[in-house]
């Protein structure tokens, strides 16, 4: 099964440019809140028209817009998760789950018994939705759209709409659903610790465009765009320039640094994970004096925000000893460590 | 006592009421789709018949339904009656005097309703008149409820288009109201009396219908919380 999606479509000062092909597996459609991720799975659902480009679904065109090809979200095959799940109030868990069956009246009563027993639900088929915890109300929201038979599942957001504490718990009966199911999966989130433990594959969406697809463990361990290096959770960002010497200046932080090797072409930011900044007692390259401006967390993991001359600030996750506030530090930046990043504009920093 | 105001008042009032039923909600739904500035402009006529005085609107009936008049005319042609100065032109009168309370009623629960849902339906497979029906209508019950309600007792108290367009003909087009208005002009108020308070009895039940309606919606099952 794979899934292909190129559209395109404009919201006047927003511009949607979403391309990607995913197969079997959990895709996961990264991007800050208002990137258009949502518009993207109802795009693909059916429920937007874009304005241009084509989707389609293991060789059947959903969407193509040269071809005239628009089909009505009836007949797409497409199983969306809404965020807030979309329950009907009014019916009933089991109402619920038969509104996405076929068949005759036996038939659906012997798949709704399957599909409450596969989903753990027994009992809470005269339950109506506001009767349910919010994980009972997912299970209730997935099941319902995996009785429809979809071709694939898009997922919007799906644990946001929880309380912190059964987010955990919902997420690993989520990871179990997705195990049972057979064929693509787009998950939309903002977080980058549940494209880490649900996802295989990572596509970032920034300001309504795609970036190219790739691996998990590429975007965190080695990002190569502004974007994905913010939505991977790096906090150390500055604006970059290329010296004469083939060294990086980093504006924000007022200091010119060495890397271990060849630069990419239209650099325009340079940055470095909180974990991989170091204490040191000499100086040498790349390290930079700067003086601890706070302490956050004095844990086993305390947050140090070091105060440099040029004006920036850096977060430094578990570094020992921790010095005191006030105190002037040198801080090492490993050359390996730092990220050299392409398409960020003037305007971002931190 | 001659009950048959009673009768012509309720008849005309249930037709009405489901003439607006339909029309109103195929209205609201229907306009609630259309882009702003349209929407705008037919929202202000369908709305206005709430606002004019009924007389106006009355009038508005005579000019297109009297007998020579276009609608009156080809009706009297094709079917050999008329539409005026009988029972039931009173249903033209008080379904437009009614027809913005259902319009207006039904338009504020449909605005109010979670469009994911209907998606939701939609991408589950099931057809646009299913997910109307099934989802749209019963998720949007109370605001339904409360428009048919009021359109019914607006179009039972009807009088002024009424009294225009049917006339008051005593066992023929009189209705409850305009026979109050006619027993109390010719002096006989205690048969304006009796005829006020089969009215009020009227409206005492429909409301009383209304609250048990809202109180048989809340005994459904009670809620039990459950953390996993």
């Amino acid at each position: 099964m794979s899934l292909l999606v190129e559209i395109r479509k404009n919201f006047g000062s927003f511009r949607l440019d979403v391309s990607f092909e995913t197969r079997d597996g959990v895709l996961g459609l990264l991007g800050a809140s208002g990137c258009g991720k949502s518009m993207t799975l109802r795009c693909i659902a059916g429920i937007v028209r874009p304005d241009a480009g084509r989707i389609v679904l293991d060789g059947k065109v959903l969407f193509d817009k040269e071809k005239g090809i628009d089909l009505p979200p009836q007949k797409r095959g497409v199983g969306l998760l809404f965020q807030n799940y979309a329950l009907f109030p009014h019916m009933t868990v089991g109402e619920n789950l038969r509104a996405g069956m076929t068949g005759s009246r036996k038939e659906k009563e012997e798949q709704l018994t399957a599909l409450v027993e596969r989903l753990g639900l027994q009992g809470l088929e005269r339950r109506r939705p506001a009767q349910l915890s919010g994980g009972q109300q997912q299970r209730v929201a997935l099941g319902r759209i995996l009785a429809a038979k979809p071709g694939v599942l898009l997922l919007d957001e799906p644990l946001s709409a929880l309380d912190s504490y059964l987010r955990w718990q919902v997420e690993l009966e989520l990871l179990d659903t997705l195990k049972t199911f057979d064929g693509p999966v787009v998950l939309v989130t903002h977080s980058r610790d549940e494209v880490a433990r649900l996802c295989r594959d990572v596509c970032v969406l920034d300001r309504g465009k795609s970036e190219e697809m790739r691996t998990v463990s590429q975007l965190l361990h080695a990002p190569d765009t502004v974007a994905s290096c913010l939505l991977s959770g790096c906090k150390n960002l500055s604006r970059a320039s290329v010296c004469p010497d083939g060294r990086v200046e980093a504006l924000d932080w007022g200091v010119t640094l060495t890397c271990d090797r060849p630069l990419p072409g239209g650099l325009t930011h340079v940055a470095i994970h909180a974990r991989d900044l170091r204490l040191v007692q000499s100086t040498g390259e790349n390290v930079l004096p700067c003086r601890c401006g706070g302490v956050l967390d004095q844990g086993e993991k305390p947050i140090l925000l070091m105060d440099l001359p040029g004006g920036g600030r850096l977060r430094v996750d578990g570094a020992r000893p921790v010095p005191s506030e006030g105190h002037p530090c040198l801080l090492h930046l490993p050359p390996q460590r730092l990220l050299l990043l392409t398409g960020g504009n003037e305007n971002i920093s931190c | 006592m001659d009950w048959y105001p009673l009768f012509n008042s309720l008849r005309i009032a249930a037709v009405s009421t489901v003439l607006i039923f339909f029309l109103g909600i195929g209205a609201a739904y229907y306009v609630a789709k259309l882009p702003r500035a349209v929407k705008g402009i037919l929202d202000v006529f369908l709305t206005l018949p709430l606002v004019l005085p009924p007389t106006v609107v009355g009038y508005f009936l005579l000019r297109l339904l009297g007998p020579q008049r276009p609608i009156g005319l080809w009706f009297a042609q094709v079917f050999d009656a008329r539409l005026t100065m009988v029972w039931y032109s009173a249903i033209f009168a008080s379904a437009v005097v009614a027809f913005p309370l259902m319009y207006r009623t039904a338009r504020g629960a449909f605005e109010s309703f979670d469009q994911n849902l209907a998606d939701a339906g939609r991408t589950l497979g099931r057809s646009n008149t299913w997910v109307f029906w099934r989802v749209r209508m019963p998720v949007c019950r109370q605001g339904i409820l409360a428009g048919t309600v009021l359109s019914f007792a607006r179009a039972l108290g009807e009088y002024g288009a009424t009294a225009m367009v049917s006339g008051y003909t005593p066992g023929r087009t009189a209705t409850i109201s305009t026979t109050v208005y006619q027993l109390w002009r010719t002096g006989d108020d205690e048969g304006a009396m009796r005829w006020v308070l089969v009215n009020l009895c009227i409206s005492a039940v429909v409301l009383l219908a209304v609250n048990l309606l809202e109180r048989k919606d809340k005994k459904r099952p009670a809620p039990v919380r459950e953390v996993v």
